[in-house]
């Protein structure tokens, strides 16, 4: 399989860009952060990206979706970055449909995945509890009660959660924190009585919450895959995420890279155009060199994952270590040579570095990634 | 998204093709080629003089000759495999698959190949491809003076025109195996009057003429793999230049984005042990099998990732060329990276090595072979193009970045 975009997923990139550009800028999502947005995307928006057959893309035909893989999601989630738009589109479409495409039983996915593919449903995974993304640490409890369970604990970076109409909570039904075994995922009604969301305004703009979860009952038709033995479905719906902001990052980085040669060829100082300074070309090449590989990086991860998830890992683990690396040169570098305007807010380049930065600890920072890597290899 | 019928059949007969290889491969490539050559003169690099270093060699240059798989993708005309694309991809990841080795390595191949296959006319084409790829004659570069290395273009080598021939006076540097190589391609200026990329011709002749001679030069590696090469009066036929003459300047561009992208190359091997197993030899794991050193291994665990997403790169730049979305000069990017990559692994090396990697000169450290190679990487951000000429070039030809 070629490193390189199909005609169809060129095709693909075209509308999603069209689409984006014109109705999602920058400006969208300074608008909804200014005017303090209370749902913190564009429901119409949204719509459009149903209608186009996006909010369904990972979902297979038979539910009512495109039935596409995780290089078309890769393809929209970098077009995604290029503008910043606060989307439901990682949560519920990527990571929440895949949760449930993989883990689901039959009632289950006929219940959620066509309402996923309409538009009409958001869901999201509610994963981390400390300050860093450690999947096995979750000590969020789930106990055995009547038929059922009762979730006690806590989860925060919980992106969509205070929108979404649907959790899927990782949860701990045996061993201790840091262990495999034990580990199930439940689907939870937000509704459900004991559970506290607070939003959480971030550096980014985009939606997070912190959720509270006191003993709240779910019935033993709520678990998502088999009880105890969440951990490998938890780990491929982590590395599709992780693909996918991977995929993000490429594009929030590129397209802070164009503006920032855009400025180079434009602004004047010392009677020059500052691009003719060798010591920003050097910079700059550097900069172009580190985007290429690490996009080739991402296209390798999500071929990878589309060949199979079980064993897409490593590749995941480089994708989003590079992605993560990159991205915080890119934004660094960016503002850096914008001088005293990439220091204003008026001024979009902000926007990319703040993104950037919540980008990175989603679902695991570079040093996550990078020390994956290195245990995988044995040393 | 639905595949047409053709691209069906080619997937299939890509199929065979990749199972037949294997086979090929499994039947025919002695165990001894299956490793990685632990020194330079454990390569094969062909010509009049060359010598095996062992039968296996001998046998698995011998059989990978005759299928044409020393050049896999040159045409079936020129002693090539006539592989396509493809099935060129196939072969070398079926190679990886076991590990083996390049049968023979030569700049023949890697770099005057290429240059001859675009701009060279038949006659020389016949003549010289065939050579090539049966490793009968060994290619050295003449590209380098004393005073044109990064400006290259400045060279001063004269080449006089008299009758059908030219006569060609001056000197060059850095010439790699100058005093091995059987033929040279050389960068002459033959206008002297002109603008300084546009005088300048490519030509081909045997280092057994009249007038030439070379001098090893003594390195920090305490190898001599460069020569100073002089040429006192060369004749050499005019039919010997290739592509027009004056023109020398596109054959030689051309030329050095195959060399760039062979020096790239050093970078990404991901054959042999992982860097992590080497450094636990010498500094020893944990109770939890990590490396006693969290620092290195955490330096270790960084250049894994840049490599494996360097190795995504050269494998896309491929595909990329295949598809005709390359940019020309794409590989002054992979060639830049790579070679710095390539100084990182050594660092680490020399770092997990500790005083084991300082010994040089003795049986145990099979005579210094870790710290030569150490200092043997600090060229390849120099030859064929400094990170800063790369650097250069991206930024202008890439980015189009205004002229300072």
């Amino acid at each position: 399989m070629a490193l390189v975009l199909t005609e169809e997923q060129s095709m693909l990139r075209d509308s999603a860009r069209g689409l984006i550009s014109d109705k999602a800028p920058v400006s969208h999502l300074r608008h909804l952060r200014d005017s303090k947005d209370p749902t913190g995307f564009s429901k119409e928006l949204w719509q459009s990206f149903a209608e186009m057959g996006f909010a369904g893309l990972l979902v297979p035909e038979e539910f009512g979706g495109s039935g596409l893989g995780f290089m078309e999601a890769g393809v929209v989630m970098e077009e995604i970055g290029r503008t910043l738009m606060p989307s439901p589109f990682l949560a519920t479409s990527v990571i929440a449909a895949s949760a449930l495409n993989r883990g689901g039983n039959a009632a289950q996915k006929s219940e959620y995945l066509p309402k996923i593919a309409s538009g009409s449903l958001l869901a999201t995974l509610a994963i981390d509890e400390g300050a860093k993304h450690r999947p096995l640490q979750t000590s969020l409890q789930a106990v055995r009660a009547g038929n059922g369970f009762k979730l006690s604990g806590a989860k925060a970076l919980v992106v969509d959660g205070h929108v979404a109409d649907l959790f899927i909570v990782a949860a701990r039904t045996a061993g201790a924190a840091g262990e495999r075994e034990g580990l199930t995922l439940f689907l939870v009604n937000p509704a459900a009585k004991g559970v506290a969301i607070e939003r959480t305004i971030m550096v980014d703009a985009h939606n997070a919450a912190r959720i509270d979860f006191a003993n709240v009952e779910v019935t033993a038709d709520s678990v998502l895959g088999e009880v105890d033995q969440g951990a490998a479905l938890l780990d491929g719906v982590l590395d599709i995420g992780r693909g996918a902001v991977a995929a993000e990052m490429v594009g929030l980085s590129d397209e802070v890279f164009g503006r920032t040669v855009e400025y180079l060829k434009n602004r004047k100082q010392f009677g020059k155009l500052i691009g003719e300074f060798q010591a920003l070309q050097h910079r700059a090449a550097q900069l172009y060199v580190d985007i290429e590989i690490t996009r080739a990086a991402t296209m390798k991860a999500l071929q990878a994952l589309d060949a199979d998830v079980a064993k897409a890992a490593s590749a995941v683990a480089v994708a989003k270590a590079r992605a993560g690396t990159t991205a915080t040169r890119a934004v660094q570098e960016g503002v850096q040579m914008h001088g005293g305007m990439g220091m204003t807010d008026q001024f979009d380049i902000g926007f990319f570095m703040k993104r950037a930065r919540v980008c990175e600890e989603l679902f695991g920072d570079a040093n996550y990634h990078t020390e994956q890597l290195a245990r995988a290899r044995g040393y | 998204m639905t595949d047409s019928k053709t691209s069906d059949t080619e997937t299939a007969d890509l199929e065979t093709f990749r199972n037949e290889t294997r086979a090929w491969l499994e039947a025919n490539c002695p165990p001894e080629m299956r490793k990685p050559a632990t020194s330079d003169a454990d390569v094969f690099w062909g010509g009049r003089n060359a010598k095996f270093s062992s039968e296996p060699q001998r046998v698995w240059f011998e059989r990978m000759r005759d299928k044409g798989w020393t050049v896999p993708d040159w045409p079936k005309e020129y002693g090539g495999g006539g592989l396509s694309a493809a099935e060129h991809k196939v072969l070398r990841a079926e190679m990886g698959r076991i590990g083996a080795r390049p049968p023979l390595s030569s700049f023949g191949i890697w770099m005057l190949g290429p240059a001859l296959l675009k701009y060279g006319n038949d006659a020389q084409k016949k003549e010289h491809l065939p050579k090539i790829a049966a490793g009968e004659i060994r290619w050295c570069q003449g590209y380098s003076e004393p005073n044109a290395g990064s400006d290259l273009a400045s060279l001063q080598t004269r080449a006089e025109s008299d009758g059908d021939d030219f006569v060609i006076t001056g000197s060059k540097i850095w010439t790699s195996y100058a005093n091995y190589a059987d033929w040279i391609f050389c960068l002459v200026r033959t206008d002297p009057a002109a603008k300084k990329h546009d005088g300048i011709s490519f030509i081909l002749f045997d280092m057994t003429s009249k007038g030439v001679s070379t001098k090893p030069i003594l390195l920090i590696s305490g190898y001599s793999p460069f020569c100073e090469t002089f040429f006192d009066g060369v004749r050499v036929p005019k039919s010997h230049v290739v592509g027009t003459v004056n023109r020398g300047w596109d054959v030689a561009k051309y030329l050095l984005q195959h060399e760039r992208a062979m020096i790239s190359g050093m970078g990404e091997r991901g054959v042999g042990r992982p860097l992590g197993q080497i450094a636990a030899d010498s500094v020893g794991s944990d109770a939890l099998g990590r490396l006693d050193d969290s620092m290195l291994r955490g330096q270790i665990a960084s250049f894994d990732v840049d490599e494996a997403a360097l190795a995504a790169c050269a494998e896309r730049a491929v595909d990329l060329a295949k598809a005709g979305q390359a940019h020309p000069a794409f590989s002054s990017a992979m060639k830049y990276y790579g070679t710095e990559l390539n100084k990182r692994r050594y660092e680490i090396l020399m770092s997990a090595g500790g005083v084991d990697a300082l010994e040089w000169e003795s049986e145990r450290s099979k005579q210094g072979a870790r710290p030569r190679a150490w200092l043997r990487t600090k060229a390849n951000s120099i030859e064929g193009g400094t990170s800063e000429v790369m650097l250069g070039i991206v930024a202008k030809r890439i980015l189009d970045l205004p002229g300072a």
